[in-house]
């Protein structure tokens, strides 16, 4: 009856995904305890609910049929995409950005659901167009990928628009975008990078002039990174001990808990501590290419591979501003970061790799 | 068809899993850069970035040390610390600093003058500085802040030392009083080196034995190692050097005896030193009208520092350091000494004066105050009756060079020396000083009103009493200090003064002294012209009566109608000490419009005496300038 009910429960699950995932979560609990003054467990406690709440999610999206998500993928699209130009139009301003929709009922962030939504609809695109794709495809599918993107870009939500770039970019690459259109949009994108930086807002700009100078603005634009960088390099190679950093635990780590937690956990754990998270990272990663690699169809293989893709961005976009080698975005750690909405995608995309990883004997046989 | 479609399909994969693939290699070595990036923070910069947190979480903390007590001579307390809640104002912190200060107001007393205060020391402190609103809050006041203190950034509550002055304006002048420390304290503190041990002290001794012994007050500032947060707050302690208490000081003053002479005075303005002549220990200094002292210490308000600063009785002004007066007949004595010392009088030697002496060939009359004249007046009687005439010709035959040489061995023309700042040297006059001052030649004339204290003569109310303690000391020169003994306030070791040997020449010879003492003596006797003073008394008071002449207002004084008359009226002077015959006490008593050295300041020497010498409490009676006909000494 037991091992009946265990066996309902794992049988979409995949094995070393979800050991390196379970590792990293719980990780990431007992980096947001000490982050939140280690003193409460309000925060932590908040986190596991997330937490329960995000792996059911993923149990969920595990069960589904691969073949009914690549059903699902246009209508969630388009309702995406009309969500965002509602909130283009009738959307809620908050802290300068308008991003959010009353629904009536709920509140709720568009850009959210197009973080699943543009990769399933381009995988499902691909699939549709298995059959000799040619450069009008490609067209078609950049045009799928700009329009949400544009939109979230002019909430304005850079970071989440980037992502949601990179994730689509990501299933157009795997599907075999020919290495010349690449190179000349390389090209152009160097070339508009001019043009880029003068629609770019003030705050965004200051963010990358932060990054080449962050003692320019020690206590203004500069203060979030020279305080990580010093939480992180104050940490040594094995760190101060967990509840122990001071630069995290006497608050000079602005957003310590949030995007900056990295800095709380590099201080405490040391250079080891870090070792040890880009290992799970790449584990988790590596089992995600695997899955794509041996997915039965293209569909399958182009979702696998971009939400794999999308999550090193994730995890590098974040350890990169942190640390001081990128602009400062508004990305979450992933998995680590406390906050429910950034964890319950990234585990509903890995919910959707599982069903890739456990329903493919099914389609072949 | 279909193989078409399985090739393409083929193809679609190959491609697919070398996209992989390159995927997986970029990965690799984003994730290399940033274990290139983690390595360089936290292995190569580990120590640079420690040294930072360090700075950031670490915060050296001032601890203030307790200010020196001053006592007296009998260890009465005449400035003490108490602490108490204050309620301080960080203005650069606060947006709207009056609206604030209005929504505190409503519930917790702010008076007009706090106001006044606060705005007085926002204009002259920076902005970061934390300044007091209200000092001396209630315990019920501070918890009623407490409960609205989330609605007030910038404000805080404090508990700090304050100095206090229990007996207010007595002895004010020696005493003086610490205040906020200002640019210029800022400085010297800086040229001292001590910027270190100021850290955390926002008050500074201004004058008096608080300005001059600064040093041995303030003792030494600890620290405190605390670890803070990005808010600044304190967390917790790590290490502490506890501060060392400033060194407690003994003044030589004696408070009974100050607070009598300061009565003794009752409204009139003036001055007193009162000098212990075998140790130069000063026993009173009197400068009328006084100050509270405790109204600077927590930053005096605009209004009542315009009412100190701006009255024409100058309550500000030290009398008794910074008055220069001529000494009038107070010199006679002096100037008797200086005829011995220079053989150009003996004992015996006697005028008859005519009531006016007159330099030969020459027509202008200089006047005794008697106008018919002393009769046959030799040395002794010229003391006893202060007769003019005797001093002009004995001036005269002096000249201005001997009489400032002598002068000058009794202290007269230089600073005493007295250890406490702002004192100023008066004025013996010479041939020299005239040529460099004004450019001119020393008339023989000049000379002839110095030797009544009059011209160019100007005394400080503290040289005369020095002189005077020096002639109480057989001629051996007295220097007047106020500092007793410097006691250790952790140990309550007590260091005393070495009592300070004179090396000076002596400024006369015992035996002329003798002679002068013998007719100071009969000036307070009957036929003497301060005999009410020495009506009765137990024991012999030597004694000079003295007037200085009110030439005219000075600048700066305010016109006033009622005061004018007053204010014209001759300045009485008195010098005395007792008992004659074995010195205790020497004093220089200065009456601002007193008219006459006998008739007011007389009474006020003799009331000190009877208390130092027999401890009879004094009876106030009023004090009477006298008639203009009287004897004008």
């Amino acid at each position: 009856m037991i091992s009946r009910a265990f066996e309902i429960l794992t049988r979409r699950i995949d094995g070393p995904l979800m050991a390196a995932l379970a590792l990293t979560l719980a990780l990431g609990l007992t980096v947001v305890y000490s982050a939140s003054g280690g003193s409460s467990f309000e925060r932590a406690v908040g986190q596991g609910r997330n937490l329960a709440l995000a792996i059911f999610a993923l149990w969920m999206f595990a069960q589904i049929q691969p073949q009914l998500l690549m059903r699902l993928a246009l209508p969630v699209y388009l309702a995406g995409l009309a969500l965002l130009v509602g909130v283009a139009l009738f959307g809620e301003v908050r802290n300068g950005a308008r991003r959010w929709l009353n629904l009536g009922v709920t509140v709720v962030q568009p850009s959210e659901i197009m973080k699943i939504g543009v990769p399933l609809v381009l995988a499902w695109y691909f699939h549709r167009r298995e059959e000799g794709l040619r450069l009008r495809d490609f067209a078609v599918a950049a045009m799928v990928l700009v329009l949400p993107v544009g939109l979230i870009v002019r909430q304005p939500d850079l970071g989440t628009a980037l992502l949601i770039f990179a994730s689509g970019f990501f299933v157009i690459f795997l599907a075999g975008l020919s290495w010349r259109v690449i190179g000349s949009l390389a090209v152009a994108g160097a070339v508009s990078l001019p043009f880029l930086w003068s629609v770019m807002h003030d705050y965004q700009r200051k963010r990358v002039l932060t990054l080449l100078d962050p003692m320019e603005d020690p206590l203004g634009a500069g203060y979030h990174i020279i305080q990580s960088t010093i939480a992180i390099g104050s940490g040594g190679i094995l760190g101060k001990g967990w509840l122990n950093g001071t630069q995290a635990q006497l608050d000079f780590v602005p957003e310590r808990s949030t995007d900056f937690i990295l800095a709380v956990f590099g201080e405490e754990f040391g250079l080891v501590g870090n070792v040890v998270l880009i290992i799970l990272y790449m584990l988790i990663i590596a089992r995600g290419f695997m899955i794509a690699a041996s997915a039965s169809t293209v569909f399958s293989r182009l979702t696998a591979g971009a939400i794999t893709l999308t999550f090193f961005t994730y995890a590098f976009v974040n350890m990169g501003m942190v640390s001081g080698v990128l602009p400062v975005v508004g990305v979450p750690l992933p998995m680590i970061s406390y906050g429910g909405t950034a964890l319950l995608s990234i585990l509903v995309g890995f919910g959707i790799l599982m069903s890739i990883a456990t329903h493919k004997q099914l389609v072949s046989s | 068809m279909l193989g078409q479609a399985l090739r393409d399909q083929q193809r679609e994969l190959t491609v697919f899993r070398n996209r992989l693939m390159l995927s997986g290699l970029f990965i690799l070595v984003a994730f290399a850069i940033l274990l290139g990036r983690f390595s360089w923070l936290q292995v190569v910069q580990r120590e640079y970035y420690h040294t930072l947190a360090e700075q950031n979480r670490i915060s050296v903390v001032p601890v203030v040390p307790n200010r020196g007590l001053i006592l007296d001579r009998n260890g009465e307390v005449l400035a003490a610390n108490y602490s108490a809640y204050t309620l301080e104002i960080t203005p650069s912190k606060v947006a709207n600093v009056e609206r604030a200060i209005d929504e505190l107001a409503s519930f917790i007393d702010v008076t007009p003058r706090d106001r006044r205060r606060f705005k007085k020391l926002q204009e002259e402190s920076k902005n970061f500085e934390s300044l007091p609103i209200r000092t001396r809050l209630t315990e019920e006041e501070v918890a009623r802040f407490a409960v609205n203190r989330f609605r007030f950034p910038g404000f805080e509550i404090k508990a700090r030392l304050f100095r206090s002055y229990p007996q207010g304006e007595v002895a004010s002048h020696a005493i003086g009083y610490i205040g906020r420390i200002n640019d210029a304290d800022v400085k010297r503190i800086d040229e001292q080196n001590l910027t270190a041990n100021y850290k955390g002290t926002d008050h500074i001794g201004k004058l008096g034995i608080e300005g001059a012994y600064e040093k041995e007050l303030h003792g030494e500032t600890g620290s405190e190692q605390v670890e803070i947060d990005a808010g600044g707050r304190a967390i917790r302690a790590l290490a502490r050097s506890e501060p060392i208490s400033g060194n407690n000081l003994v003044v030589t003053l004696d408070l009974k005896l100050q607070k009598i002479a300061e009565e003794a005075f009752q409204e009139y303005k003036g001055a007193l030193v009162a000098i212990d002549p075998k140790t130069g220990e000063v026993l009173a200094l009197v400068s009328k009208p006084g100050f509270d002292p405790n109204l600077f210490v927590d930053g005096i308000d605009p209004q009542n520092w315009d009412a100190l600063n701006n009255s024409p009785d100058k309550p500000l002004n030290n009398r008794a350091l910074r008055g220069q007066y001529p000494p009038g007949s107070t010199i006679k004595p002096f100037m008797a000494l200086a005829a011995l010392e220079y053989k150009k009088r003996s004992p015996e030697f006697t005028i008859s004066d005519p009531g006016y002496f007159a330099l030969p060939g020459v027509a202008h009359r200089y006047r005794d105050w008697k106008k018919e004249g002393h009769g046959l007046v030799n040395m002794h009687k010229s003391i006893v009756i202060s007769c003019d005439t005797y001093y002009y010709g004995l001036a005269n035959e002096l000249g201005i060079d001997a009489i400032h040489n002598f002068l000058t061995g009794f202290g007269f023309g230089a600073p005493t020396g007295i250890d406490i700042d702002g004192e100023l040297a008066g004025l013996a006059p010479s041939q020299e000083w005239k040529q460099k001052r004004f450019r001119q030649k020393w008339y023989a004339g000049d000379t002839v009103s110095v030797g009544i204290g009059q011209g160019y003569m100007l005394a400080t109310p503290l040289q005369l009493a020095a002189a005077t303690a020096t002639i109480a000391n057989n001629g051996v020169p007295v220097h007047p200090r106020l500092l007793k003994a410097v006691q250790n306030s952790r140990t309550q070791e007590t260091r005393e003064l070495e009592p300070s040997v004179s090396r000076d020449a002596l400024a006369a010879r015992p035996e002329h002294i003798a002679l002068v003492r013998s007719a100071m003596v009969d000036v307070t006797r009957p036929g003497g012209t301060a005999a009410a003073a020495g009506a009765g008394a137990a024991y012999a008071i030597a004694a000079k009566t003295g007037t200085a002449q009110v030439v005219g207002m000075k600048q700066g004084e305010k016109y006033d109608e009622k005061r004018l008359k007053q204010e014209h009226w001759d300045h009485a002077l008195f010098i005395a000490f007792a008992p004659a015959d074995d010195p205790k006490l020497a004093m220089a008593i200065l009456v601002e419009n007193g008219k006459h050295g006998g008739s007011t300041a007389g009474p006020i020497a003799r009331e000190i005496f009877d208390y130092y010498l027999t401890g009879r409490k004094p009876v106030l009676k009023p004090l009477k300038p006298g008639d203009d006909d009287e004897e004008h000494d």
